[in-house]
C-alpha cells in the first residue's frame, strides 16, 4: 500500500484545510446575499479531491460535479478566480458565464463543474480517448457522485472506458444522498464499486474519509491508467455536513446521523496521522490554517473588489 | 465534372479530412469494419485504422461525450447518431453539454466537432427512423446547423465542418444516399452560412430544405409550362442562416413558399417567414405559404407515407396560390 510521503501529505492537507475554510466563506458570502444562484458545498468531502488530485500531473485533467469547489482548487485553479466567478464578476475563471456548476479553468486540467448529473463521465472518457490517441500520457480522474450513478450516462461512459481499456479513474464520492433521498431508497445493491465487476473493470470501495486509504487507492488506479491497463472505479465512502445546496434545511436527515460523521470528519483524523507520523507540527498546523484563512480572505477581497461584467458581454464566446 | 453519389461523397469528404490532419478521428455505431448501415463511412477503417476509426457499443451518450471530450482535449472528432430519431438518447450532450461548453466557461474552449446524422422519409421505415428534427438543433445557440441537398454540396459542407472550431450537425437525407451529382474534382469546400440559388426565377421563392430542394427543381419545371418563374433558394446552412440571400430573393420576387419534410409548428419554415415578414415585409406582395406534412408521425404503410409526405405537386399548388 502506497502511503503519501510527509511533503504529498501536508500538501494534501493544506488543500483540505483549504476547501474546508474556502467552502464555508461561500456559504456565509451566500448568506449575506453576495453570491447569487445556486451553491452546493463539500465540506465534509474534501479528502477525495484533495488526495485524488495530489497523485496527478499538471497536464492531467478531471472532471467535476455540482459539488465541484474542491476539485477546481485540488487542481490548481487559483481560489481568487474562483470565487469571483461564483460572485459573478468579470475576472472569474468564466468571466462570469458559469458560476458554481459551470466552472473550468482549462489552464490547470479542469474540464468543468456540470451541473447535470452523470453528464461529464462521457465527457471524462473523451478526454481520455484523446490522451491515448495523441499518445499524451495524461490520465483524466472523473468524479461523480451516488446519486450519478443510476444515470444512463455513467452507465455508457463506465462500459466504454472500459472496452477502451483508456486512461480515467472514476471517483464516486459516495455520501449517502442523491440530493434529499437517502442511498437505500435509489440503490438495491449495497455499492457502486462492485458495479465495475460487470465492466470487468477493477472497483475499490475505500473509507473517502480516510486519506491515506483514499491516497493508496488512487495512486494504485493513477498508475495502473497511466500505464495503459485501463479505468478503475473507486468508490469513496463520505459525507456531507451541510445540505444538498445552501438553504437546504435536511429535514431527510438525523442529527444522530451528522454527528456520527462529525466523529469520522476527515480532517482532525489525517491531521492526527501527520502529527503522528511526525510530518506535522501543532505550530507549523497553525501556520497552515492561519494561511488557509489569509488565502480565503485575499479570494474574497478580490471577488468583491472585481468588477461586474459588461452586460453586453453575453453576447461574447458563444462560438470560437 | 465526375458524378458521384451523395454517400460516396461523405466517404471522401471524411477521407480526404482525416489524410489532411491526423487529429481527426471517427466514432459511431457500425461507422468503422461495416462501413456504416448506408456505407458512407466505407472504406475509411482499412484507410485509416481501428485507433482513428472507432466501431462504439450502442451509447449514444457516451459517444456524443466522447466525442466531445476528445475535442476538448485536442482531437477534431466526428460523430456518427445512425438516425437523428436517435437523438433524443444523447440531447443533454448535445445541448447542455456540446452547445453550452464553450460560453459557460468564458472562451476557454473550442470544441472542433462534427455530428453526423440523416433524416428523411420515403423508405418505409417508419415512424421512429423517419423524422426530420432538424429544427430541435437550430433552435440551440452554439450550434451550427448544415442540411446539404447535393453530393457537391455534402462533400463541401462536410470538410468545412471538419475544419470549423466549432460543434456542427451535419444533418443528412437518407433518401438522397443513392443519388448521383457532379462533384468538382480537387477541393472543394462549401462555406459554412452561404445560401445557393439553385434555380434562377423572378415571381415567387421556394425555399426548400434537403431532398425537397428537388422536389422544388421539379415544381418549378411544371410550373414555368404555366408561365409562372420560379426561383428555388437552398440555405444549405440552417445555423446560422444566410439571412441575405434570402431577403434578397424576397426582394426579388416578392412571394415566398417554404417547403421541408420537418413538422411546420416551430419549424425551420416558421423561423423563414418570420423573418420575411420582419425584415422583408415591404416586398411581399401575397401571403407567406408553408408546404410542410401533416402534423402525426411518419406512417410506415406505402399509401399513407406518400400521402404524407410534401413533394413537388404539393410544392406547386402552393406556389399557384400565392401566384394568383
Amino acid at each position: 500500500m502506497r502511503e503519501p510521503t510527509g511533503e504529498q501529505g501536508l500538501a494534501i492537507y493544506r488543500m483540505m484545510r483549504l476547501i474546508r475554510r474556502f467552502e464555508e466563506r461561500v456559504a456565509e458570502c451566500f448568506a449575506a446575499g453576495e453570491i447569487p444562484g445556486f451553491i452546493h458545498l463539500c465540506v465534509g468531502q474534501e479528502a477525495p479531491p484533495a488526495a485524488v488530485c495530489a497523485l496527478l500531473a499538471p497536464a492531467d485533467l478531471v472532471s467535476a460535479t455540482h459539488r465541484g469547489h474542491g476539485q477546481c482548487l485540488a487542481k490548481g485553479a487559483d481560489p481568487r478566480r474562483v470565487m469571483a466567478e461564483l460572485f459573478g464578476r468579470a475576472t472569474g475563471y468564466c468571466r462570469g458565464k458559469g458560476g458554481s456548476m459551470h466552472l473550468c479553468d482549462m489552464e490547470h486540467g479542469v474540464l468543468g463543474t456540470n451541473g447535470v448529473v452523470g453528464a461529464s463521465l462521457p465527457i471524462a472518457v473523451g478526454t481520455a480517448l484523446a490522451s491515448r490517441i495523441r499518445g499524451s500520457r495524461q490520465v483524466t480522474a472523473a468524479f461523480f457522485g451516488d446519486g450519478a450513478a443510476n444515470t444512463g450516462a455513467v452507465h455508457e461512459a463506465l462500459n466504454l472506458a472500459s472496452v477502451w481499456d483508456l486512461p480515467v479513474v472514476f471517483v464516486c464520492e459516495n455520501n449517502g444522498y442523491a440530493e434529499f433521498t437517502p442511498q437505500s431508497v435509489h440503490t438495491k445493491a449495497g455499492s457502486i464499486a462492485e458495479r465495475a465487476a460487470a465492466y470487468r473493470m477493477r472497483g475499490v470501495r475505500v473509507d473517502g474519509n480516510d486519506v491515506p486509504a483514499l491516497f493508496a487507492a488512487a495512486a494504485e488506479a493513477v498508475d495502473q491508467a497511466r500505464s495503459g491497463q485501463g479505468p478503475t472505479l473507486i468508490e469513496a465512502m463520505t459525507y456531507r455536513f451541510r445540505g444538498h445546496h445552501e438553504g437546504d434545511p435536511m429535514a431527510y436527515r438525523q442529527k444522530a446521523e451528522l454527528e456520527e460523521w462529525r466523529a469520522k470528519d476527515a480532517l482532525p483524523r489525517f491531521r492526527g496521522w501527520l502529527l503522528d507520523r511526525g510530518h506535522l507540527t501543532e505550530a507549523e498546523d497553525a501556520r497552515l490554517v492561519a494561511s488557509a484563512q489569509a488565502e480565503v480572505d485575499e479570494a474574497t477581497t478580490f471577488a468583491r473588489e472585481s468588477p461586474w461584467p459588461a452586460p453586453e458581454a453575453a453576447l461574447e464566446d458563444v462560438h470560437a | 465534372m465526375p458524378e458521384i453519389r451523395y454517400v460516396k461523397a461523405i466517404a471522401d469528404a471524411i477521407g480526404e479530412e482525416m489524410a489532411r490532419d491526423e487529429r481527426v478521428i471517427l466514432l459511431g455505431e457500425d461507422v468503422g469494419a461495416p462501413g456504416g448501415t448506408f456505407g458512407a463511412t466505407k472504406g475509411l477503417h482499412q484507410q485509416f485504422g481501428g485507433e482513428r476509426v472507432r466501431d462504439t457499443p450502442i451509447s449514444e451518450t457516451a459517444i456524443v461525450g466522447a466525442a466531445i471530450g476528445a475535442a476538448a482535449n485536442g482531437l477534431r472528432p466526428i460523430v456518427e447518431i445512425m438516425f437523428m430519431d436517435f437523438i433524443g438518447t444523447c440531447w443533454d450532450q448535445v445541448v447542455n453539454q456540446m452547445a453550452k461548453m464553450r460560453y459557460m466557461f468564458g472562451g476557454q474552449m473550442r470544441l472542433p466537432l462534427v455530428l453526423r446524422t440523416h433524416t428523411g422519409a420515403g423508405l418505409n421505415a417508419g415512424p421512429q427512423h423517419s423524422g426530420s428534427l432538424e429544427a430541435w438543433a437550430v433552435h440551440v445557440p452554439g450550434l451550427k446547423v448544415v442540411m446539404p441537398s447535393t453530393p457537391a454540396d455534402i462533400k463541401g459542407l462536410l470538410k468545412s465542418a471538419i475544419r470549423d472550431d466549432n460543434p456542427v450537425i451535419v444533418v443528412e437525407n437518407k433518401t438522397l444516399y443513392a443519388m448521383k451529382g457532379e462533384v468538382p474534382a480537387g477541393e472543394h469546400l462549401v462555406p459554412i452560412g452561404r445560401a445557393e440559388v439553385k434555380r434562377e426565377g423572378k415571381d415567387v421563392t421556394v425555399v426548400a430544405l434537403s431532398r425537397m430542394v428537388h422536389e422544388a427543381l421539379k415544381a418549378a419545371e411544371l410550373l414555368s409550362k404555366d408561365g409562372i418563374s420560379v426561383e428555388v433558394l437552398d440555405p444549405r446552412t440552417l445555423s446560422p442562416l444566410d439571412r441575405d440571400a434570402l431577403l434578397a430573393s424576397v426582394a426579388k420576387t416578392g412571394r415566398l413558399v417554404i417547403a421541408h419534410e420537418a413538422w411546420g409548428p416551430c419549424g425551420f419554415g416558421a423561423e423563414v417567414a418570420a423573418i420575411a415578414a420582419d425584415a422583408g415585409f415591404r416586398s411581399l406582395k401575397a401571403p407567406v405559404r408553408r408546404v410542410t406534412p401533416p402534423f402525426t408521425p411518419v406512417p410506415f404503410s406505402p399509401p399513407m407515407e406518400k400521402f404524407w409526405l410534401p413533394d413537388a405537386g404539393k410544392i406547386a399548388a402552393a406556389v399557384r396560390e400565392v401566384c394568383a
